[in-house]
C-alpha cells in the first residue's frame, strides 16, 4: 500500500504500525531518486475529540474525563485540569493539598518513566537492535534479564502504589485529585509504608543509571545518530530557574543554552506555542511562535527539562546532573537517545523528593480541600507531564458548563523533532536496495526515545504493531518488511 | 497498563502462555491461530475495524477488555454530536490550530459512530472497568490459559 503522498519522483517507505510505544502510528520514508532519504514522516493515525465533546460538561467533570485521554499519565491529566478548575473557582489551595498532588506527581514519573525505560526500551538496550523481533519485549526480557525485568517491574510498582495508596486505584483515581485540592487525606501508616518501599526503589534506579552508562559505550554509533540535531528546549522552572513538575513557570533556552524566555506564567502559553497542521498526521505541529512553523522547532520531556534547569535541587540527583551537562556541550544535551538517561535522573530525582514531601509533617493534616464556587469564567492550568509540559485552558459559561476546551499535550510538542530524528536515523540505516529488520527497529527504536503517548497526543487510543512498506512515486510496491 | 499493574505476578504468567502480538512487543503482523485475544478500546476509525475484523478471524476467543471496548465508553462521547465526526475534527485542526488549518485527511477516516466491539462482531468475554483491576485480568487470565470461563459474578465494576 503506498501512502499516497510520494514527494516529487521520490520512493516512499512505510513502517506501518511501530512498536512498543503508547499509541498508534506508522513511519513513511521518502526516498529521492538516487536513494537518498530526502524526509521521513512520523504519523499518528487515531484522533478521539476530546476539546469538543466536553463542551457542556460541567467544569468539575474535566478532571474526571480528561484522565481519560491516557493510561499511562492520566495524573498529569488529573492535576492539570484540577489546577485549571483551580483557576476557575479562583482559590489557592491548602498547603497539605500541595504537597500530596505532588507526592501524586512523583509516584507517577516514577511509573512512567520505569514502563518507558525497562518495559518499552531496555529490550532495544540490553537484547540488542539487531535481536530476534519475537523475542525483543519485556517477556523476552524476563527470561535473559529476570533480575534486571524484576527490579523494572517492582520500580513501576513503587510509583503505581504511591497514586494507590493516596486515591485507593492506581489508573483513573479521578475522585480524589479534585478542584480545590484532592478528597482524602494521607494516613500515617500509608506514609509509612511509602517510605519504607523507598530504599529499594532508589537502589534499583541507581543500579538501572550503572547499567545504562556501562552500556553507553557500546552504543555510540545509536547515540550519535539519534536524533543529534540542536533544537530550542522548552518547560517549567522555579523561581530559581530548578526543576519543577508541579508548578512553575515557562523557560524556553536554545541549542546553545542561552535562556532566551524566562518566568513566563503558564497562562501566557499561546503567545510562545503555535499549533500547525500537517494533512498526513492527527498530531499537530506545535512551534516556538516566535520563530514561526516549520523553523520554531523545540524539544519538551526529560531532556529537555534537564538541558533548561541549573540544578535538580535534590543531592544524587544533582550529582548525575553535572554528569549528563558534561556530555553536551556548553551544558546542552542534544542526543535524543540520552532522553533514556535524563528518564533515569529524573526518576532518581522523583524519589528524593517523594522522600522530602513524606518526611514533612504537613502531609499528614487534615486541610486539604479549598471550597469555592465559579468566580472565573476562564482557566489554564499546566505542568510538567512525563513527557513535557501539559496545558489545560477552559472557558465556561454562568452555569459552569464548558464552552470552550484547548488541550496542548507534551508529545505533541515533540512532532517536529519526532520528524527530523526520524529523518535522521533513517538517513544513517535506511538502503534502498535492501530493508533490513534492524534499520527497521534502530528507527523505531528513535522513536522510542522520544518516548510518545500517543492516547495523549490526539487525546485517542489503539495501538498497532509496524511494517516497512517500499514503493515507487507512483505507488507500485518495490518491497515489503513485515514482522512476525 | 493495568495490565501491567499484575507486577511480579506477569513474570509467573509468563511461563503459561506465549505472547504473540501485542503494542509491548514488536511482531508487526497478527499471527494465525491466536487462543484468546485481548481487545482494549472503542472502534473508531477504519484502520481499527479491519483490524479487529481480522483479528476474529484469526483468534478462537474475543475478549471486550476494558470499558471503552465493552461499551464505547469516553470514546464514543462523540457519538451525540452526531455529526460524522465532522465537528470534532473541526475544532482540533481548525479552530485550535494557528498554522495550516486543515483536517487531516491522509489518514485513517474516522467511523461516524465509534462503537464498542459487540455492535460489529461476536465478542466471547468482556471484561468491564476503566480499567479493570489488575486482580481481575490475573484472575480472567488464569482461569483461561487454565481453560476455564471465568465468573465475574461480585468481581468488577464499571468506571
Amino acid at each position: 500500500m503506498a501512502d499516497g503522498s510520494a514527494i516529487g519522483m521520490s520512493v516512499e517507505i512505510a513502517i506501518n504500525p511501530v512498536t512498543r510505544i503508547e499509541g498508534h502510528a506508522k513511519i513513511t520514508i521518502h526516498l529521492s531518486e538516487d536513494g537518498d532519504v530526502k524526509e521521513a514522516r512520523f504519523h499518528v493515525t487515531d484522533f478521539r475529540g476530546f476539546e469538543k465533546f466536553c463542551e457542556g460538561r460541567p467544569f468539575y467533570e474535566m478532571p474526571s474525563l480528561t484522565s481519560r485521554i491516557c493510561g499511562i499519565c492520566p495524573v498529569s491529566h488529573l492535576l492539570t485540569s484540577a489546577k485549571a478548575c483551580d483557576s476557575l473557582l479562583s482559590v489557592s489551595i491548602p498547603e497539605t493539598a500541595i504537597l500530596l498532588r505532588r507526592l501524586m506527581h512523583m509516584g507517577q514519573i516514577i511509573q512512567s518513566h520505569a514502563l518507558s525505560f525497562f518495559h518499552l526500551s531496555s529490550p532495544d538496550i540490553l537484547l540488542g537492535m539487531d535481536s530476534d523481533p519475537s523475542k525483543r519485549n519485556i517477556i523476552g526480557l524476563m527470561e535473559k534479564y529476570p533480575e534486571i525485568a524484576r527490579q523494572g517491574i517492582r520500580l513501576r510498582k513503587y510509583g503505581q502504589s504511591i497514586i494507590e495508596r493516596l486515591s485507593g486505584k492506581r489508573i483513573h483515581s479521578s475522585d480524589w485529585i479534585i478542584p480545590g485540592g484532592v478528597s482524602t487525606p494521607l494516613s500515617r501508616g500509608e506514609r509509612d509504608r511509602m517510605l519504607a518501599y523507598l530504599p529499594e526503589a532508589l537502589e534499583i534506579t541507581l543500579n538501572a543509571i550503572s547499567m545504562f552508562k556501562s552500556v553507553l559505550n557500546g552504543l555510540r554509533q545509536e547515540v550519535e545518530n539519534f536524533g543529534n540535531f540542536p533544537t530550542y528546549f522548552m518547560g517549567l522552572v522555579t523561581p530559581e530557574g530548578h526543576l519543577e513538575h508541579y508548578d512553575g513557570k515557562i523557560r524556553v533556552v536554545t541549542h546553545e543554552g542561552r535562556i532566551i524566555a524566562d518566568q513566563i506564567d503558564p497562562t501566557r502559553y499561546f503567545e510562545y506555542i503555535g499549533e500547525a497542521v500537517e494533512t498526513w498526521s492527527y498530531m499537530k505541529f506545535p512551534y516556538y511562535k516566535p520563530l514561526g512553523y516549520p523553523y520554531g522547532v523545540y524539544r519538551v520531556g526529560p531532556l529537555a527539562r534537564l538541558n533548561i534547569i541549573s540544578r535538580c535541587g535534590t543531592p544524587m540527583a544533582d550529582r548525575e546532573l553535572e554528569f549528563f551537562k558534561s556530555m553536551g556541550e556548553d551544558g546542552v544535551v542534544h542526543d535524543t537517545f540520552l532522553y533514556h538517561y535524563a528518564r533515569l535522573i529524573e526518576m532518581l530525582y522523583c524519589l528524593e523528593h517523594a522522600k522530602h514531601l513524606l518526611e514533612d509533617p504537613e502531609i499528614l493534616k487534615n486541610n486539604i480541600q479549598a471550597r469555592a464556587a465559579l468566580n472565573k469564567r476562564e482557566g489554564v492550568g499546566a505542568c510538567e507531564a512525563p513527557r513535557g509540559t501539559l496545558y489545560h485552558h477552559y472557558k465556561v459559561d454562568e452555569e459552569g458548563r464548558i464552552t470552550w476546551v484547548n488541550l496542548v499535550i507534551a508529545t505533541v510538542q515533540n512532532n517536529l523533532a519526532f520528524n527530523r530524528a526520524v529523518t535522521q536515523a533513517a538517513r544513517k540505516y535506511v538502503d534502498r536496495k535492501k530493508l533490513s529488520e534492524g534499520m527497521l527497529n534502530r528507527v523505531e527504536a528513535m522513536v522510542r526515545a522520544l518516548d510518545p503517548c500517543l492516547s495523549c497526543a490526539t487525546h485517542a487510543w489503539g495501538e498497532m504493531p509496524l511494517r516497512i512498506q517500499l514503493s515507487d512515486s507512483e505507488g507500485k510496491l518495490l518491497d515489503e518488511v513485515a514482522r512476525g | 497498563m493495568s495490565f501491567l499493574d499484575q507486577d511480579e505476578r506477569l513474570i509467573e504468567l509468563a511461563d503459561k502462555f506465549e505472547l504473540v502480538y501485542s503494542p509491548i512487543a514488536d511482531v508487526k503482523e497478527f499471527p494465525e491461530g491466536a487462543d484468546v485475544t485481548l481487545i482494549e478500546g472503542a472502534v473508531a476509525n477504519e484502520e481499527q475495524l479491519d483490524l479487529l475484523k481480522l483479528v476474529r478471524k484469526r483468534s478462537r476467543m474475543l475478549v471486550a477488555f476494558g470499558d471503552c471496548a465493552v461499551t464505547g465508553n469516553v470514546t464514543a462521547l462523540r457519538n451525540a454530536l452526531n455529526d460524522g465526526a465532522e465537528s470534532v475534527l473541526r475544532k482540533a485542526y481548525v479552530e485550535n490550530a494557528t498554522e495550516q488549518l486543515q483536517i487531516p485527511r491522509e489518514v485513517p477516516k474516522l467511523l461516524s459512530r465509534a462503537q464498542p466491539l459487540h455492535e460489529i462482531l461476536k465478542v466471547d468475554f468482556y471484561v468491564p472497568g476503566c480499567p479493570p483491576h489488575a486482580d481481575l485480568i490475573n484472575y480472567v487470565l488464569t482461569e483461561l490459559i487454565s481453560g476455564r470461563v471465568p465468573s465475574l459474578e461480585g468481581k468488577f465494576r464499571y468506571g
